[in-house]
């Protein structure tokens, strides 16, 4: 035995999930994204984070190199950044850095440089976080979908091990 | 879902990636056939090359031409299926442009099975 519990990874994954909608990171469209995932698209929420994964670190690059020009910061520019940041991340259910794009946005409307800073401190961190947990929560998903796959083994390994 | 024996069409129109992926696949799982335009430029193309649609979930904020501009020039073309806004802002002036420029319905951001269903026994009640 390999020592993985199915259940215990699905607790695992439960109680993850658990906290991070506690913590307000995620809202019920991540709940919505796991509904859609499906036989046909079985790896549909991993995929989806990931291609959102790829877009954010983009948009985080485009909204820093924006910021660090001190001399003419494009408030326009990172307005139309933001607000796809925020709409991809409301898809997912990253509730939390919706908020804080929200804020960042309301911010380069006013051409509040100060604000604007410190919005994408916040929005890194926030970004951070969100990618080690979610990178986390697929980890153990895999874990137990490989788990899965020992404890019910295809049918000709029980014909030549009876005791199996 | 199907409409006199043939499935009920939709096209989503955004220009974030990730929208489109999500948004496809929500609407493909209540039946849907779909298309995606990246922005209201795309979609206008579609239509003019003949293609049409029950509905369209429109972005209001996207490059080269954006969701309040293609709502004006669909419905000036004379397209009269149901056009659905979806906008990251909540109410305000920006959305009250959008809704002006021919919506039929305007939802803030996530699209969702909820908004979907809502959108369906519309275009049922239209249709009928």
């Amino acid at each position: 035995m390999l020592g993985l519990s199915v259940e215990q990874l699905r607790a695992d994954m439960n109680r993850l999930l658990a906290i991070l909608f506690h913590q307000g990171v995620l809202d019920e469209q991540f709940l919505q994204l796991q509904q859609l995932q499906d036989e046909s698209s079985p790896n549909f929420v991993s995929e989806v984070v990931t291609i959102y994964f790829h877009e954010s670190e983009k948009l985080l690059r485009n909204l820093r190199a924006l910021l660090v020009d001190k001399e003419l910061s494009d408030y326009k520019k990172m307005g139309i950044h933001l607000n796809q940041l925020m709409g991809s991340s409301s898809s997912i259910g990253a509730q939390r850095l919706r908020n804080v794009c929200a804020a960042f946005r309301a911010a380069s409307e006013l051409n509040n440089r100060p604000g604007c800073l410190r919005a994408l401190e916040l929005l890194e961190y926030e970004y951070c976080y969100l990618k080690n947990k979610l990178h986390e929560f697929f980890q153990i998903e895999q874990q137990r979908m490989l788990a899965a796959a020992v404890r019910y083994p295809a049918p000709q390994q029980h014909r030549n091990n009876p005791q199996g | 879902m199907k409409k006199g024996g043939r499935k009920i069409s939709a096209l989503v129109v955004d220009d974030d990636r990730v929208i489109r992926v999500v948004e496809e696949k929500l609407l493909v799982r209540f039946g849907l056939e779909t298309k995606v335009a990246k922005n209201g430029k795309e979609a206008l193309d579609l239509f003019v090359a003949g293609n049409t649609f029950d509905f369209v979930v429109m972005d209001m904020e996207m490059p080269v031409m954006d969701g309040p501009e293609a709502t004006r020039a669909l419905r000036a073309r004379g397209v009269d299926c149901m056009i659905v806004g979806v906008t990251s802002r909540g109410d305000g002036p920006e959305k009250a442009e959008f809704e002006a420029a021919g919506l039929n319905c305007c939802w803030e951001k996530p699209l969702n099975a909820q908004i979907v269903g809502t959108i369906l026994d519309k275009l049922a009640k239209k249709l009928s």
